[in-house]
């Protein structure tokens, strides 16, 4: 492991024992089997995968709000796993984490400023009472909120609004790497590029790390320098963002980004629809576990594992036997461009220097 | 209120239905849905796209005669098939819901009865509008439920709506939806809690539906990907006002209203340069602070004083107007930046 990165993943595994028919033990549900990454100082990490995949449970595993069932997390190269009382408190500080629902995880009978004075009160006990306040008005201006807000309660807020709480409350503590389950995907889409961009801005603001988990991939793209792909617990791809959307390799991720619908009329879509839906993570197929999926699978999915591997070299690994013969058979085609000349176009860039303009004398707030 | 425009959106001559000035009010608070035109032919997909609280969902509420609690009042003309339809008295409307008209909802599982039998659900739909036996009500349901592309038919029949996956049990809302082949099929949200991989078989199988049997669709969704893969026709809602409305090219090739622009410009792209996202400002005003004149007004970048009175939606190219006083844009603010 370099100096470059700042958490590590190794075997990471977690099993839920479901309650089951009495007399009767209920086979595991395999969350999260076998996964290892290494997210790198400074990145913005994405995990992206369909409902069922494990993303959040790796995501909750990563930051230890959860314990794995094998498998180990270094952060700054210490294991997390036995930390207790103060080595704890620090990891709890260093690494924060924000929810995608900002309409459940937020106290509804506790202020705004109560919200995000009490991790600062946790972190920073020997803060004034002053200093405390000052604080928290400085991190809501940080999220576009006004220090104003600080006696107002999560009802009176919209949901871009309270996400933008979420954020501060997560940043009181100063964090060095954040986790972000769904961060946006709640939030309607004009309020969503509000977010995304807000992220953008406090990871370059304050040189923070972090990790993404999202189902959306075009706000993925929009958002990481690397991406990891999940499919029923296991990692199939891993890559760089711009490389994963112009040459994915693994047939999952294929199927995942012509699925997306673009905003484009008259658009065919590429034929790479799969069929069916994800496997019970309880009973996952054996072989490769998406063959039951994939219309490329052969006799030897069926019952080889293919493991994550960079055979290419290019620290672009996939966990695919045939990915290269797939690909030269049939070359992914990306999605049609975006028409980068027409009125609409032309339209979109008059709109976003007149926000720009709007914006511009006085920093505007997210109301 | 300001006087709307009496023609209405699309061609009026084959309009399977049309719904003409509606207006929508809860309780004393201010209108919610003021002054809506729709109308769609056999055939066609209208999509009615907008954010949470542009009433996208009332509408169509409205228009199904699903919206009859105390205190709402509904205004409006409404025709369906030559027949006209007092949207006033949602129970008139009872005879043809679930029969000529059918909606899906994004929720299946809050929609499905969990105490019955999927195939006890579907066959009542046919019983409730068809004078057939007991044996024909379960012949059809399985048959419908074959052409939504449910395997083993049979046996899912017999199960509970627990124990299907969620692509699964909205599969079984559109064939209890189409068992009785309805003309109209109002379609709210009905992929949006659905992976991507899903929502894309659900997708196509709506419109595999629609070809063969000539339906007409209204489909209402947050998602313009969505709307640019299966509409003919966009009306984009802004705080219960239609902002803009033409055909999906119109609309996504030549965007008039802020909004759409706005819209357009906040969805991250697959592909191209990954630049900063456009962003429409602050978020939708709630009911009691609605400003006066253009709704959106109050978010827009472009507004100048003359905002304050509500603009007509404008034809600005055959079958495609716009709710802005300064539509196209580029004319009053091309240079300026």
């Amino acid at each position: 492991m370099s100096d470059d990165t700042i958490l590590s993943a190794r075997g990471l595994t977690r099993h839920f024992q479901g309650a089951g028919a009495p007399f009767r033990k209920p086979p595991p549900v395999r969350a999260v089997d076998g996964v290892s990454l290494d997210i790198r100082r400074g990145e913005t990490f994405a995990i992206v995968g369909e409902s069922g995949s494990g993303k959040s449970t790796l995501a909750r595993l990563l930051a230890r709000l959860l314990e794995p069932t094998a498998g180990s997390v270094a952060f700054e190269g210490r294991e997390i796993a036995g930390l207790s009382g103060k080595a704890l408190k620090e990891l709890r500080r260093d690494v924060q984490f924000i929810f995608q629902d900002p309409f459940s995880s937020l106290n509804p009978r506790a202020s705004v400023g109560t919200l995000i004075g009490e991790p600062l009160e946790t972190h920073f006990p020997q803060m004034s009472a002053a200093e405390r306040r000052d604080r928290v008005a400085e991190l809501l201006t940080q999220v576009g909120l006004r220090p104003e807000h600080m006696g107002r309660y999560p009802h009176e807020f919209s949901g871009g609004q309270r996400q933008r709480i979420g954020i501060a409350r997560a940043l009181a503590s100063r964090p060095t790497l954040v986790i972000g389950d769904e961060p946006v995907s709640a939030l309607d889409v004009s309020v969503q590029a509000q977010v995304v961009n807000l992220l953008a801005d406090l990871r370059e603001a304050l040189g923070l790390t972090l990790i993404v988990i999202a189902h959306d991939l075009a706000v993925i793209r929009h958002m990481s320098n690397r991406v990891a792909v999940m499919y029923l617990g296991t990692l199939v791809e891993l890559g760089d963002t711009d490389e994963i959307f112009a040459t994915p390799r693994h047939p999952y991720t294929r199927a995942l980004l012509a699925a997306i619908p673009e905003p484009v009329p008259g658009l065919d879509r590429p034929a790479e629809a799969i069929g069916g839906e994800i496997p019970s993570p309880a009973a996952p197929p054996p072989g490769c576990r998406f063959h039951t999926r994939c219309p490329y699978a052969r006799e030897r999915c069926r019952i080889d594992v293919p493991e994550l591997l960079d055979d290419a070299g290019d620290g672009h690994p996939v966990a695919c036997h045939f990915w290269r013969e797939i690909a030269a058979e049939n070359p992914f085609a990306p999605p049609a461009h975006r028409d980068e000349d027409g009125p609409a176009a032309a339209r979109i860039a008059l709109y976003r220097r007149a926000v720009a303009q709007a914006e511009s004398p006085t920093p505007t707030t997210g109301k | 209120m300001t006087p709307h425009p009496t023609n209405v959106t699309g061609t009026p001559a084959e309009a399977l239905l049309k719904v003409r000035d509606l207006r929508i009010t809860f309780g004393n608070s201010a209108e919610v849905i003021s002054g809506v035109d729709l109308a769609v032919t056999p055939g066609e997909t209208l999509a009615i796209v907008g954010e949470s609280g542009s009433g996208k969902s009332v509408t169509s509420l409205a228009v199904m005669g699903l919206l009859g609690a105390k205190g709402v009042r509904i205004e409006g003309a409404a025709e369906f098939d030559g027949q006209r339809l007092n949207l006033a008295h949602p129970d008139s409307l009872t005879g043809l819901r679930g029969d000529r008209m059918a909606m899906i909802f994004q929720e299946p599982m809050t929609s499905l009865n969990p105490a019955f039998r999927i195939g006890d659900q579907i066959a009542e739909a046919v019983r409730c509008h068809r004078d057939v036996t007991e044996a024909e009500a379960r012949a059809r349901a399985l048959d419908i439920m074959r052409k939504v592309g449910i395997s083993a038919p049979e046996r899912r029949m017999r199960q509970y709506p627990h124990e299907l996956s969620g692509g699964m049990r909205q599969r079984v809302m559109i064939a209890m939806a189409l068992v009785n082949e309805p003309a109209l099929l109002i379609a709210d949200e009905p992929t949006t809690a659905l992976d991507v991989t899903i929502q894309a078989q659900i997708l196509d199988l709506i419109s595999q539906l629609q070809r063969d049997r000539g339906m007409a669709v209204v489909f209402i969704t947050h998602d313009l990907g969505v709307v640019a893969q299966v509409a003919h026709r966009v009306a984009v809602m802004y705080a219960g006002r239609i902002a803009e409305t033409g055909t999906v090219e119109q609309v996504f090739n030549d965007p008039q209203h802020p909004y759409t622009i706005g819209l357009l410009g906040s969805i991250p792209s697959l592909t191209g340069p990954r630049t900063r996202l456009a962003t429409v400002p602050g978020s939708v005003p709630s009911p009691a602070e609605m400003p006066k004149g253009c709704r959106f007004s109050t978010r827009c970048p472009f507004a100048q004083p003359k905002c304050a009175e509500q603009p007509r939606l404008r034809e600005l190219a055959a079958g495609h107007r716009a709710a802005c006083h300064y539509a196209p844009l580029e004319l009053s603010f091309g240079t300026a930046a």
